[in-house]
């Protein structure tokens, strides 16, 4: 049973992954690729975390390090939930301020 | 269980190729600084894989709290730098210019 919540989490975060990537790829502008990355990266980091946290949790002996590292892996993740999307708004702020412009439909080209 | 960690490594590594590609051939400045913000996320992750394989996890979280900071640490530092810059535009290598 807890073998397939694993999995499941583990499974889930490399799916959004995936749309990271293709994302990155596929997308004409600047702006609309770290809209894929942005989100799809906290995202994903998140599930892959969470995975992780409940596979210790489920295998591990009750003793102080075994908590320790589970209250470990539980502060990485709130640290990367919280400073993920901020340090892309960083990136597209500073994008915006040093006047990138959108891509519109009739310029029609790949930037 | 053990294989499942073994293949989603590797799934992993080979999912950051493309982000790696974009890097490389980004036009502007800053969807290299993506890039590489989320090549060092991913890397995190990869670490703390790597320390439940071997057993040895605990040396291996502490790496991967230091490597979210500094990850976050340099994306800032580098935001703040292309702030103060003019407009990011493609570039164009200077030996590639033609003379009429």
């Amino acid at each position: 049973m807890t073998d397939i919540i694993t999995t499941a989490l583990l499974s889930l975060g490399l799916i959004f992954f995936f749309g990271v990537s293709v994302g990155l790829l596929r997308f004409p502008d600047f702006y609309t690729r770290s809209h894929a990355a942005a989100k799809g990266d906290t995202l994903s980091t998140t599930l892959l975390l969470l995975g992780l946290i409940l596979y210790h949790f489920f295998n591990m002996e009750l003793s102080w390090g075994s908590v320790s590292l589970c209250i470990k892996i539980f502060c990485i993740l709130l640290f990367v939930s919280i400073t993920s999307p901020t340090s892309s708004h960083a990136l597209i702020d500073a994008g915006y301020e040093s006047g990138l412009e959108p891509w519109t439909r009739d310029k029609g080209e790949d930037r | 269980m053990e294989n499942l960690f073994i293949i989603e490594g590797v799934i992993l590594l080979i999912l950051m190729l493309p982000v790696l590609f974009r890097v490389v051939m980004g036009p502007t400045v800053i969807d290299r600084m993506i890039g590489v913000n989320i090549i060092g996320a991913k890397t995190t992750v990869l670490l703390i894989l790597i320390g439940t394989l071997y057993g040895r996890l605990d040396m291996f979280v502490d790496l991967a709290l230091t490597y979210a900071l500094l990850n976050y640490i340099g994306s800032l530092a580098s935001a703040r730098f292309i702030q103060r810059r003019k407009t990011p535009e493609p570039e164009v290598i200077e030996s590639m210019e033609m003379e009429p």
